[in-house]
């Protein structure tokens, strides 16, 4: 994790250097521009629970997951669009088709997920 | 979201303030609300909810979709022992998010040295847990299986209701606590909650495996709870 002068991470837990918005925090602190997407429903088998954050910044950087690896491929690529242009966004994943190479679940649930740009 | 709504949702994280992020998907903004705000009516009847499940969910108020995003305080655990075990097990426990206290008057035991970022008090149980007093967001486990300085904890947890109670000991050591226990005026049932031998079964050898065991048992307690009836607290 890349950290600017002055912002020290040695006073964090352990199980706070992986927390997310903490992560964030720092992030931001630190100059660099941050999106943060949240797990806000979810529907059958899922990976993540309501609630997980997954961080990113402009390069693509990111900290926490909103799936189990799946879908985060896609969120990072909206992330840093959502970070140029500023506009929340809501993104659905469904089953994945692997035939198809469609982004999705391969567990078969299906999870919403909200991204948005820390201002 | 704004950056002053997420330092103020950190401080009250890093104070250990359960907080609730309130995000309204329509207007597309936030509020922190703690535990300690009552809003009324349907939205904070939907955030005390939330408070006492731990669960983040979706609801809709006044025609509005909002994501109540919930922040719980990380449970605690408290090793009686700053034994073997323990230096495993302090940092698994650590890493899983919990915040860690190790107690024990021996202190040839109890040394930074051994037990490095660890906050760790080289005293009596008795008087330690009179400072900081265990509850129900609390893992006790206990692990020097010496009476002197285990049974005081392990009848403290019981009656304050802790999550989790756990003893190191073979079946015939726990049998002679169950009846000073008993003595010391506990029942049968409080006396039961007492998980012994500690760990789950997984076959552990060694100090890290028996951690790793000891930590699966703590988070089948915190994770498999019935919320909707906490656990008795004895007074």
């Amino acid at each position: 994790m890349k950290v600017k002068p002055g912002i020290s991470t040695a006073s964090l837990m352990p199980s706070e250097i992986s927390d997310p918005l903490v992560t964030a925090e720092i992030w931001k602190k630190g100059g660099r521009e941050v999106a943060i997407a949240t797990v806000i429903e979810t529907w059958g088998s899922a990976p993540r629970p309501v609630g997980s954050h997954l961080v990113i910044d402009r390069d693509g950087n990111f900290e926490g997951s909103v799936s189990g690896g799946c879908v985060e491929g896609a969120v990072i690529a909206e992330a840093i669009d959502i970070i140029s242009d500023g506009k929340a966004k809501l993104l659905e994943f469904g089953v994945s088709d692997e035939t198809a190479w469609r982004v999705g679940l391969s567990c078969g649930g299906r999870i919403s997920v909200h991204v948005e740009r820390l201002d | 979201m704004d950056f002053t709504v997420l330092t103020r949702l950190n401080l009250a994280r890093r104070s250990r303030v359960p907080v609730v992020l309130v995000r309204n998907l329509e207007q597309g903004t936030d509020r922190v609300i703690t535990e300690d705000e009552d809003l009324g009516g349907a939205l904070g009847e939907a955030i005390l909810q939330s408070f006492r499940s731990g669960q983040s969910l979706l609801v809709e108020v006044d025609g509005d979709r909002l994501f109540l995003n919930v922040q719980l305080p990380p449970p605690h655990m408290v090793i009686i022992g700053a034994v073997h075990i323990s230096q495993a097990l302090a940092q698994m426990a650590l890493l899983a998010g919990f915040n860690v206290r190790i107690v024990d008057p021996r202190t040839a035991f109890a040394t930074p040295d051994r037990f490095p970022g660890i906050e760790l008090a080289a005293d009596w149980p008795a008087d330690v847990l009179k400072e900081r007093p265990l509850d129900a967001r609390t893992a006790l486990v206990a692990l020097t299986h010496d009476p002197k300085i285990d049974d005081f904890p392990i009848a403290n947890a019981i009656r304050s209701g802790c999550f989790y109670v756990g003893a190191l000991g073979s079946r015939k050591t726990h049998a002679s606590r169950i009846e000073r226990l008993q003595a010391d005026g506990l029942s049968k049932d409080d006396v039961s909650r007492v998980r012994a031998p500690i760990g789950l079964n997984i076959g552990a050898a060694g100090p890290a495996e028996i951690a790793v065991a000891i930590l699966a048992e703590v988070i089948q307690s915190l994770r498999l709870r019935d919320i909707s009836s906490p656990t008795k607290i004895i007074t």
